[in-house]
C-alpha cells in the first residue's frame, strides 16, 4: 500500500457541490413576502444536516429547536415556547463546539429577536404577518413597477415600439434606463433559480435602440389646472410627463441651461450619450410640457410667487451640492468636487489633464464616473482612494471592473488624512492613513480602522472629492418647507406636511439615489397631485401582451453586454458598451420565465394595467 | 380558426380557444378541478395537464390556447401518470371520509378520483391538526380546512363577482391555506353571506351550517305546530336533485313532500312577497312624493346579503334601504301574530321554518330586530340543499308523490310574488302595484318587463301615472358596488334601485343546489319563475285575496301603525363588521 495517494472527489460529492451552488442562487432569488419563521425553520434544518454529531448542543439542540419552531407553525405552541426557543438557542450559541452549531443557533436567535412578532402572531393567531401576495419579482423590485415580463415578451416578438410604449406607462425614461439603470429588477429574477437573471436592462436598451420614434399616448382633455415642477431631472420630468398626459398644464423650471439634471450633468457621455437622453426628453416635452431653463428659484423667482401662481408645485431639485471632507488643505487650488467636475464636463467645459496625476476620493458610482472621466481628459495616472476594501465599494461591480480595465488604480484601505499644498497654493499630494479592515459594525459591514503603518503620500496635481452630495433647500424654507439632515421633508405620498399645494420627491427628499427611484417618486407625485387637484386620471397602455410560450427554455447562459475595444480612452467620450445583437436579444428574451403567467402571477398581481 | 390535433383527431376551433375547450368541442374530456371558465383559469391543480408534442414539460389544458398545428395527447402514458399522481397528491391532503361529507356524490374531486380508479394512496395523509383546522360552528358559513383543496375558486368568486375579498391565501410554504383575508376571523369580516363561494366550491371545503337535525328535532316535538314557508326560487331548483324537470318540480309537489316530512302547515313565501309589495310599494310612493329620493334612491331590502353588504361597505347609505322587512321576516311576523291568533294558540307554540335559496337568510332570522318577546319570528332557516338532504334522509321519492294544494291562508300568492326570486322581479312587482295605487287601474302586467333580462345593471325610466320613475336593477355585489360608485360620483341618479346579492337573483342563490358540471343555472331557473308568473291567474300583489283579508282583519292599511310594527324594521339597530 502506498504511503499517500492523490484524492479525487467522488461522483456524489461533485453533484452535491453543484447543488450547493444551485441552492445558493435559489436562496438569493427568494421572492419577497415569505414567512420568516418558516424560512428560519428550513434554514435550521439545513444547518442541522451539516452537524458532525459530536457535541450535544448541535446534534440534539438544533433538532429540538426545529421541533419547537414547527410547533409554532402548527399553532401548537404558547408564548412560553418562544421563550424556550430563545433560551435553547442561546445555550447552543454559547456552548456548541464549532461554527456549525453556534452559527446555526445565532441564525435562530437573530430571527427570534428580529421578528419575534411573527413568532407571536403564529402562536396567537396561527398566521403570518408578512405580505400574503407573491407577485412578479422583477415588477415588485422595480421601484417604478415597470411591466418587465410584458415588455420582454414584446421584444421577443420583435415589437419594439410596443415594448417602449408599455415601459412608458410606468417610466418615461426607457432610453436612459436602458443605458444606466441599476436594474434592481434583476436581483431576484426567478430565472436565477434556473441559471442566471435575465439581462433585463440590456433588453430594454435593445428595444429603445430599435424602436425609432414612438408617438406619445393621447392626452386627457384639458383640466385648466396649472402645475409647476421645480427641477428638470428625471424625477421632475417624470411627474411633468404624467401630469401633462392627465390634462394639466405643466411648467418645468430648471436652473441649468438644459434639462436632464444629473442625467446630463452627472453621468458622463461614454455611459449615457446626450442624444439618448434627448430622445426621452423630446418625447416628454411633446406632450405639451412648458419649460423655463436657466431659472433659479430663490434668486430669479421666489418660491412664494410659484406657490401662488400654480395650483400645485412639485419640488424635485435633486442633490447637486457637494459634501466636504473636512480635511486640512481642502481649500487648495485643484481640489474639486466630483459633482462640480462632472457638471462642467456636461456643460462642455473640457479640462485638460494631460500629464497630470489625479486622486479621486470615494467608492461610489460617482467616484467611478469621476475616475473614468479624468482618464479620458488625459490624466497620466488616476488613483481612486477608498478607506474600505474594494468589495466594500458601493459602486456597481461592473463600474469598478471597467474603471480598472481602463487603467485607473484603486487604492483601498486608505483613509484621506490631509492634502499637501505647494508654495503656489496648489495641490501637491494626498496624504492617507493606511487602514486595516476590522470587526463588523452595526450596519452589517466590516469597519476599517487605522493600521499600525505610517501615513502614505500620493503625489498628485488634482484631488476630486466624491464622497456624496447634498441638497440646497434654503430657497424653499421660506414657504415652510422643512429639512431634516439636509433632506426636504415630505410624506411617502410626496405631500409636504403643513404646506398647502406643495409636493416634493426624488434625491432632494431621499438623499442621492438612482434614476429609477427618481422616476418612481415622480410617478407617486403625479398620481397624488392629480388627486389633490380633484381628479382621478388613470395612466394605462392598451398594448396587447403576447401570450406566454408553453414551457420554459432549458438552462442557457445569460447574454452580457460587451465593451467596445478601447486601446486608449484618452479623449474618447463615446459610448463604451455595445448593445445586443438581434440574435442575442431573441435568445435573452426567451429566457424570461413569464412570472406574470406562470406561478402566482396569473392568479393575483401579475399585471397592473393602469395606475 | 386554428386547426390542431387532439388524440389523433383534427380539431378546428376559433383562435384563443384553450386546449380544454377545444378538446371538449371534439367530445374529448380533460379532467380538471380548479378551472372555472372566465373566473379561475390559473392552472393550480395540474390535473388537466396534457402532453403537447415538442414541449419539454406537461402543459395545462385549462389556460393554454391551442396553436395552429399543435399536437396534443390527453391520454398518453405521461399524461395519465401526471394526472394520476397529481390527484393522489391532492387526496393526500384532503379529508377523504366521503361517507360523512355533504358533497359526496356531488364532489368534483371524488368524481375525478373515482374515474381514475384510485383505490389506495401511496402518500402519507397530511391534514391540519388542532387549532389549524378550527372554525366557528355557529356562523352560517362553514369552512372545512381539511376538505379544502386550495383551488382558489372561492377567492376568485368573492373578488371578481362579489368584490368583497373575504377569502385569501394565508400562511406560506406547505402550510398555505385558504382563510379569511387580512388576518381576520370570519365573524369579524364583512362577509355578506351570499354563499357564492359555497356554490363554486368543487368539494366540501365550504358549506352552510347544517341545521337539518334541528329541523328534524322540531318536527318530532309534539308541543310544536310546525309552519313552513318556501321561497319562490326554491321551486325552480329543488327538483334538480331528484331528476325532476322544472315543470314537474312544482310547489304543489313540494308541499306534499314537506307534509310527508311532517310539516303541519305548508305556506308560500310568495304570500309575504305580495305583502312586501304592498308595504314597500307604498313606502316608495310616499318617499318619492316627500322628496326623499332627490339625491339617493330607495334601495330594496329583501335580500339580506345586500343589506349586509350595504351596511358594511357604505354604512352611510343604510337609511336609503326600504324599511320593509324581507318576505321571509314578514312571513314570520304574521305567522307569530295573525296566524297564531287565527289558530287560537300562543305564538310560542308555532315553530316557523323557512326554506330559502340563501345562506344570509340564516343570519337575518337571528338578528335581534327579528324577534319579539315570543321568541324569533322565524325559528329556523334551511337552504334548498338542506331541504333536499332531509327529503333524502327520509328516503322520499318526490317523483312518486302526487301534488297537493298549499294551506290557507298564506299559501295564496300572485305572479308578482313569484318573480321575487329572479333579478328585477321585486322592482317589476312593485311597479305593477305602484301604478295601480296611483291610477286606480291595473297596468298591462308586462309593462315593466324591460328590467327583466340583460347585463348586470339594467335601468329604465317608467311613466307611472305621469310621474317619471328612474329605476335600476342590479344583481351581483360587484355590480352593486359599481352602481353605488356611479351614484356617489353623481354620474347616475335613480329613484328606486333593486339589488340582489347573487348573480341572477335568488334563483342563483348561495343556498341552491350545486350543479354537477360547472354551469350557471340562474338563467333557466329565472325563466321558470317568469313562466309561472305568466300562467298565474293573478299577477298583481294587491289582488292577493288573502293579503286583502290580512289588511282588513288585522293590519289595517299599508304603512299603518300595526303594519309598521310588524312589517318594518330598523336597519340601524344592529351592527355589521366593516
Amino acid at each position: 500500500m502506498s504511503r499517500l495517494s492523490i484524492e479525487t472527489p467522488g461522483r456524489a460529492q461533485t453533484v452535491l457541490q453543484g447543488l450547493y451552488v444551485d441552492m445558493e442562487r435559489r436562496i438569493s432569488a427568494s421572492q419577497p413576502g415569505l414567512c420568516p419563521v418558516d424560512m428560519s425553520l428550513n434554514f435550521l434544518r439545513l444547518c442541522h444536516a451539516q452537524t458532525c454529531g459530536k457535541c450535544v448542543p448541535c446534534r440534539v439542540g438544533l433538532s429540538q429547536l426545529a421541533v419547537l419552531i414547527e410547533r409554532v407553525l402548527d399553532r401548537d405552541a404558547t408564548l412560553e415556547t418562544v421563550d424556550l426557543i430563545e433560551s435553547t438557542a442561546q445555550v447552543i450559541a454559547d456552548s456548541a463546539d464549532c461554527a456549525i452549531g453556534y452559527e446555526a443557533a445565532h441564525m435562530v436567535l437573530r430571527g427570534v429577536r428580529g421578528f419575534r412578532e411573527d413568532y407571536e402572531e403564529h402562536v396567537l393567531h396561527g398566521r403570518c404577518i408578512c405580505g400574503l401576495s407573491q407577485p412578479v419579482p422583477c415588477v415588485v423590485t422595480c421601484p417604478a413597477h415597470v411591466d418587465v415580463p410584458g415588455y420582454v415578451a414584446l421584444i421577443r416578438e420583435g415589437r419594439y415600439q410596443d415594448a417602449v410604449r408599455l415601459i412608458r406607462k410606468d417610466n418615461p425614461f426607457p432610453s436612459v434606463c436602458g443605458y444606466v439603470c441599476e436594474h434592481p429588477c434583476e436581483g431576484q429574477c426567478r430565472r436565477r433559480m434556473v441559471d442566471d437573471a435575465v439581462n433585463i436592462c440590456g433588453l430594454k436598451r435593445f428595444a429603445v435602440d430599435h424602436a425609432g420614434v414612438v408617438d406619445p399616448p393621447e392626452r386627457a382633455p384639458d383640466t385648466g389646472k396649472q402645475v409647476a415642477v421645480i427641477g428638470g431631472g428625471p424625477g421632475g420630468l417624470t411627474a411633468a410627463y404624467y401630469l401633462s398626459l392627465m390634462g394639466h398644464q405643466v411648467t418645468v423650471y430648471e436652473q441649468r441651461p438644459k434639462l436632464g439634471g444629473m442625467l446630463r450633468y452627472g453621468i458622463p457621455d461614454y455611459r449615457l450619450p446626450q442624444e439618448v437622453l434627448d430622445r426621452d426628453i423630446d418625447h416628454i416635452l411633446s406632450t405639451g410640457v412648458r419649460v423655463h431653463t436657466g431659472v433659479s428659484i430663490g434668486s430669479d423667482l421666489t418660491m412664494e410667487e410659484i406657490q401662488r401662481g400654480y395650483d400645485a408645485v412639485y419640488i424635485a431639485i435633486g442633490a447637486h451640492t457637494d459634501k466636504k471632507l473636512g480635511l486640512e488643505g481642502e481649500d487648495a487650488e485643484n481640489v474639486i468636487s466630483a459633482v462640480e467636475f462632472l457638471r462642467s464636463i456636461g456643460e462642455g467645459e473640457v479640462m485638460d489633464f494631460t500629464g497630470k496625476q489625479v486622486c479621486v476620493i470615494g467608492g461610489g458610482n460617482v467616484s467611478m464616473d469621476a475616475t473614468r472621466t479624468a482618464l479620458r481628459l488625459g490624466a497620466e495616472r488616476v488613483t481612486c482612494v477608498y478607506r474600505r476594501r474594494v468589495e466594500d465599494m458601493t459602486a456597481l461591480a461592473e463600474e469598478i471592473e471597467e474603471a480598472m480595465a481602463e487603467g485607473c488604480q484603486i487604492l483601498p484601505l486608505q483613509a484621506p488624512a490631509r492634502i499637501e499644498v505647494d508654495g503656489s497654493g496648489k495641490v501637491a499630494a494626498l496624504w492617507t492613513r493606511p487602514q486595516i479592515i476590522g470587526p463588523y459594525g452595526a450596519d452589517g459591514r466590516p469597519k476599517p480602522r487605522d493600521a499600525a503603518v505610517r501615513e502614505f503620500r500620493i503625489p498628485c496635481d488634482y484631488v476630486i472629492v466624491a464622497i456624496g452630495q447634498a441638497i440646497e433647500a434654503r430657497p424653499f424654507e421660506t414657504i415652510g418647507v422643512t429639512t431634516h439632515r439636509g433632506a426636504i421633508q415630505a410624506d411617502l405620498t410626496s405631500a409636504v406636511p403643513g404646506v398647502h399645494n406643495v409636493f416634493a420627491g426624488g434625491d432632494a427628499v431621499s438623499g442621492p439615489a438612482t434614476v429609477i427611484r427618481a422616476v418612481a417618486a415622480g410617478k407617486v407625485a403625479a398620481a397624488n397631485i392629480d388627486n389633490y387637484l380633484g381628479f382621478d386620471h388613470k395612466i394605462r397602455c392598451d398594448v396587447e401582451i403576447p401570450p406566454a410560450h408553453l414551457t420554459s427554455t432549458p438552462p442557457c447562459g445569460r447574454v452580457n453586454l460587451r465593451n467596445r475595444d478601447l486601446r486608449t480612452c484618452k479623449g474618447d467620450f463615446t459610448l463604451v458598451k455595445e448593445g445586443m445583437s438581434l440574435e442575442e436579444a431573441q435568445q435573452e428574451s426567451s429566457r424570461c420565465l413569464r412570472c406574470d403567467h406562470f406561478g402566482y402571477g396569473i392568479f393575483k398581481g401579475g399585471r397592473e394595467r393602469e395606475w | 380558426m386554428v386547426t390542431c390535433s387532439i388524440n389523433g383527431r383534427s380539431v378546428c376551433v376559433p383562435e384563443g380557444t384553450t386546449i380544454l375547450e377545444a378538446a371538449r368541442s371534439a367530445d374529448i374530456q380533460v379532467p380538471h378541478l380548479c378551472y372555472l371558465k372566465g373566473l379561475n383559469e390559473i392552472a393550480a391543480c395540474r390535473v388537466c395537464c396534457v402532453e403537447v408534442e415538442g414541449e419539454r414539460a406537461m402543459v395545462t389544458a385549462c389556460n393554454t390556447p391551442v396553436r395552429e398545428g399543435m399536437v396534443v395527447h390527453t391520454n398518453s402514458p405521461r399524461a395519465r401518470n401526471t394526472r394520476r399522481i397529481n390527484v393522489e397528491l391532492i387526496l393526500s391532503q384532503h379529508d377523504c371520509k366521503c361517507a360523512t361529507c355533504v358533497r359526496s356524490g356531488n364532489c368534483r374531486l371524488q368524481a375525478v378520483a373515482n374515474d381514475l380508479g384510485i383505490l389506495e394512496l401511496p402518500y402519507a395523509t397530511q391534514l391540519p391538526q388542532g387549532l389549524r383546522k378550527a372554525w366557528t360552528t355557529t356562523f352560517p358559513l362553514y369552512h372545512d380546512y381539511s376538505k379544502c383543496i386550495k383551488c382558489m375558486r372561492c377567492i376568485q368568486v368573492c373578488d371578481k363577482i362579489q368584490s368583497l375579498n373575504i377569502w385569501d391565501l394565508a400562511g406560506t410554504g406547505g402550510r398555505t391555506t385558504i382563510d379569511v383575508s387580512g388576518n381576520r376571523v370570519i365573524k369579524d369580516a364583512d362577509c355578506s353571506l351570499c354563499g357564492q363561494c359555497i356554490t363554486h366550491c368543487p368539494t366540501g371545503g365550504l358549506r352552510e351550517r347544517d341545521d337539518t337535525q334541528k329541523a328534524f328535532r322540531a318536527l318530532s316535538r309534539e308541543d310544536k305546530i310546525t309552519v313552513v314557508q318556501v321561497a319562490p326560487a326554491v321551486r325552480t331548483a329543488w327538483g334538480e336533485a331528484f331528476g325532476l324537470t322544472r315543470e314537474e318540480a312544482t310547489m304543489e309537489r313540494l308541499a306534499a313532500t314537506l307534509r310527508r316530512l311532517g310539516f303541519r302547515y305548508v305556506f308560500d313565501t310568495n304570500f309575504a312577497a305580495d305583502l312586501t309589495i304592498m308595504e314597500e310599494g307604498n313606502e316608495f310612493l310616499h318617499r318619492l312624493k316627500a322628496g326623499d329620493l332627490k339625491q339617493w334612491p330607495m334601495f330594496t331590502s329583501c335580500c339580506p346579503g345586500w343589506v349586509r353588504f350595504l351596511k358594511s361597505q357604505y354604512p352611510e347609505l343604510t337609511g336609503q334601504l326600504s324599511t320593509a322587512k324581507s318576505p321571509q321576516q314578514m312571513f314570520g311576523s304574521v305567522t307569530k301574530s295573525w296566524f297564531a291568533e287565527k289558530l287560537g294558540v300562543e305564538p310560542e307554540r308555532l315553530y316557523c321554518v323557512s326554506v330559502m335559496p340563501c345562506v344570509a337568510k340564516k343570519a337575518e332570522s337571528e338578528l335581534p330586530t327579528m324577534a319579539t318577546e315570543h321568541g324569533p319570528d322565524v325559528d329556523l332557516v334551511l337552504t334548498t340543499r338542506e331541504l333536499i338532504r332531509m327529503i333524502r334522509a327520509d328516503k322520499l321519492d318526490p317523483s312518486r308523490i302526487p301534488e297537493e294544494p298549499l294551506d290557507d291562508p298564506m299559501g295564496v300568492h300572485t305572479g308578482a310574488g313569484v318573480i321575487f326570486g329572479a333579478t328585477g322581479g321585486v322592482m317589476e312587482a312593485a311597479l305593477r302595484t305602484a301604478a295601480y295605487v296611483l291610477t286606480g287601474e291595473n297596468p298591462e302586467p308586462d309593462a315593466f318587463r324591460a328590467v327583466r333580462t340583460g347585463p348586470g345593471l339594467r335601468e329604465a325610466t317608467y311613466e307611472v301615472a305621469g310621474i317619471p320613475v328612474r329605476c335600476a336593477v342590479v344583481s351581483g355585489l360587484g355590480n352593486a358596488r359599481k352602481l353605488i360608485e356611479q351614484l356617489k360620483a353623481g354620474r347616475a341618479h335613480y329613484d328606486f334601485v333593486e339589488v340582489m346579492a347573487c348573480p341572477g337573483g335568488c334563483v342563483g342563490g348561495g343556498g341552491q343546489p350545486i350543479p354537477p358540471e360547472e354551469e350557471e343555472l340562474y338563467g333557466v331557473r329565472g325563466q321558470r319563475l317568469y313562466d309561472l308568473d305568466r300562467s298565474s291567474a293573478m299577477r298583481f300583489s294587491h289582488e292577493n285575496p288573502q293579503v286583502q283579508v290580512l289588511y282588513r282583519e288585522y293590519l289595517g292599511e299599508p304603512l299603518g301603525q300595526r303594519s309598521e310594527e310588524l312589517l318594518h324594521t330598523d336597519h340601524l339597530a344592529w351592527e355589521m363588521p366593516h
